[in-house]
């Protein structure tokens, strides 16, 4: 499936080959995908199907062998790895399945972290909320709906759900462009799991962002503006990660 | 993006390994900067240990036991010189002062000198400097003594205090002087060098000493009245030379290794030390090899630690990568840390160093007679501080080029 880029594409992939090494087999073969702006896109498939691996694509972490991939309107073959950092930090917000926190930092310091790296963040959070602390303590204490816990504490006293929220609070500080989140609720039990969807929804409704949401689990796809297989993006894949 | 808070943050995260990195690189400190006090200081205490003095003349031997025993009184003679033959050269053209130097006795492990009253006005040492009494006066009796300060220190001595020399050099001694003893008549200001642990009398004082004694063996046959007079030494072990001018040294060093009466030996002191220096300097450079090794050992330690954490890192790399970190803001992360943990080692090091220096100070300089001034670090000091610090900014690329390519292969997911 090739769908044309237009000038609100936020990812654009075309005719992507990757492999994580020279003499491995092809994760992704001839991968193709088109997400436009504020849609929020599922895609589903068994692990091992290659979507860890196009979320690096995405994320600019990796380069395809072969391809074209376009983010927020920029060719990201066409950039130096730096340009591709710089551009992942002010543009892409992710979520992970679990481990998402850095344990020495506290809750509040995990939030604020992609605006070390991103000027474009830091000013989007500065403007929104007057500084960085201000927005991080306004987006952990709209996830955290009851009662504010101390956001001075170490991440190693929240239970997964509550570092799931300060996960999605890192994702959403300075309002980026793209959501990405990696099977978020997959280590969460069921009312972790719904409450946790209800809350990024609402967030990234309030943001603006495009959301593309991996999972392996169909559970939720009904939420979102569409459901794409891993298999129509990556159609011929060969082996399993 | 403040790595440096990162960093802190992440050792602290860490801080039962960070603190024995810290501990292992402050000891390698302490040893490096330590072994190169010590070694700066006893070179100069060395060379400050005699001033002024032109030329050194003992029995012939060689320049460094010379030196040893007349200046150090490490060691003895092999041989004395004669009465008439010190004489002579004291009264050859060009000398200006001459002090007679007569060894072999002790007072509880201290040596006693005999010399003349000259030594106390003539003597140098340091910057040419002169000896000082903090009490009392030089000896005018025959049994007068005078003490240096580590003496009036170590065996807690005052001006009247009676003193029994031995025989012979050792601490302990079974022929001992007890029918003559000593009287304290002046305690010497602390010089900082042999002379502080030098307990000197008269060479008459010698002499009445041994009056009635053939070796080691008290006789019992009574002695006649003991004056200074009747007192003249017969040889005496060593003496120290001034000449008027300098230019006339080779000729008179010349002259005593020739003289044909006796064979006699005479040395520049600044040559000999510098001869004494260089034969320790194997000694030195030992210490400072061993010193760098263990500065090896520490960093080695260092680059364990961190690469066995590198593994339980790999998800913190996979995040701040996510979050837009670059791999130059990863190996800076490595690199800053191991940077940290140095500093903070030197830091520590600097501070056990100066109050082990503090602490150590007095009980240095009472068993080995070096003083180690509590300084700020020398130039040189301060190179092996910033090569320590390079060294680990070279250890820290190791872990942060693991920590690249890990995170190369990883990207967003731990691949194992």
């Amino acid at each position: 499936m090739i769908e044309s880029a237009s000038k609100s594409t936020i990812i654009g992939l075309k005719e992507v080959d990757f492999a994580w090494h020279a003499k491995a087999n092809l994760t992704i073969k001839s991968g193709n995908l088109c997400v436009e702006e504020h849609e929020h896109v599922f895609i589903r498939g068994a692990s091992g199907s290659g979507k860890s691996t196009l979320l690096n694509i995405i994320g600019g972490i990796v380069t395809p062998q072969r391809g074209q991939v376009e983010i927020v309107g920029q060719d990201f073959c066409q950039l130096k790895e730096l340009q591709r950092d710089r551009l992942r930090a002010d543009h892409i917000g992710f979520i992970f399945q679990q481990f998402n926190l850095i344990p020495y930092l506290s809750i509040l310091e995990n939030v604020t972290l992609p605006c070390r790296f991103s000027k474009l963040r830091r000013a989007n959070a500065i403007e929104r909320s007057g500084s960085v602390v201000e927005e991080a303590v306004y987006l952990l204490s709209r996830l955290y709906s009851k009662g504010r816990c101390s956001f001075h504490l170490t991440t190693s006293e929240l239970s997964v759900g509550q570092q799931q929220r300060v996960a999605a609070a890192r994702a959403l500080i300075g309002q980026p462009q793209l959501i990405i989140a990696d099977e978020p609720t997959s280590s969460l039990d069921y009312d972790a799991r719904e409450a946790f969807m209800d809350l990024l929804f609402d967030e990234i409704k309030l943001s603006g962002s495009t959301l593309l949401y991996v999972s392996h689990d169909p559970t939720h796809q009904h939420l979102f503006n569409r459901v794409v297989d891993i298999s129509a993006i990556n159609p011929q894949q060969e082996t399993d990660l | 993006m403040n790595l440096r808070s990162l960093a802190s943050k992440s050792l602290k995260n860490r801080r039962s390994t960070a603190i024995l990195t810290i501990v292992s690189i402050a000891v390698s400190v302490v040893l490096l900067l330590g072994v190169e006090k010590v070694r700066v200081n006893a070179k100069s205490s060395f060379a400050n240990t005699i001033s002024g003095t032109d030329l050194i003349v003992g029995a012939r031997s060689g320049s460094i036991q010379l030196l040893l025993y007349s200046v150090f009184r490490i060691g003895s003679a092999t041989n004395n010189i004669t009465w008439e033959s010190y004489q002579d050269i004291a009264q050859q053209k060009g000398v200006k002062w001459t002090i007679p130097i007569s060894l072999g006795d002790s007072h509880r492990g201290f040596r006693v000198m005999g010399t003349s009253r000259d030594y106390f006005s003539v003597y140098q040492y340091g910057e040419k400097r002169r000896l000082k009494f903090s009490s009392g006066t030089q000896f005018e009796a025959v049994f007068d003594a005078v003490i240096g300060s580590e003496v009036a220190n170590a065996l807690n001595y005052a001006i009247g205090d009676q003193v029994i020399i031995s025989h012979g050099t050792g601490s302990t001694s079974f022929a001992q002087h007890k029918d003559k003893p000593f009287v304290i008549s002046g305690v010497l200001e602390h010089t900082g060098t042999p002379v502080d642990r030098t307990i000197h009398v008269s060479l008459a004082g010698i002499e009445a000493m041994h009056v009635n004694w053939q070796g080691a063996v008290k006789k019992r046959k009574a002695s006649k009245a003991l004056t200074e007079a009747n007192l003249q030494p017969e040889s005496i072990t060593a003496f120290l030379v001034g000449l008027d001018s300098k230019v006339v040294s080779f000729k008179m060093q010349r002259y005593i290794n020739e003289y044909s009466s006796e064979p006699l030996l005479a040395i520049f002191p600044g040559i000999a030390l510098h001869e004494l220096w260089s034969l320790m300097s194997v000694a030195e450079k030992a210490l400072l090899i061993i010193s760098l090794f263990v500065v090896l050992a520490s960093l080695t330690g260092m680059l364990a630690v961190s690469l066995a954490g590198l593994n339980e890192r790999r998800r913190e790399v996979a995040i701040l990568r996510s979050v837009g970190a670059s791999h130059w803001h990863i190996m800076g992360l490595l690199i800053t840390e191991t940077v940290l943990l140095t500093i903070s080692g030197i830091l520590l090091g600097l501070i056990l160093l100066y109050s082990g220096i503090w602490l150590a100070q007095p009980i240095i300089e009472k068993n080995y007679g070096l003083f180690i001034p509590i300084t700020a670090p020398n130039i040189r000091e301060l190179g092996m501080v910033c090569m320590l610090l390079a060294a680990s900014f070279i250890v820290g690329l190791v872990p942060a080029y693991r920590a690249y390519r890990n995170s190369l292969a990883d990207g967003m997911s731990i691949r194992s």
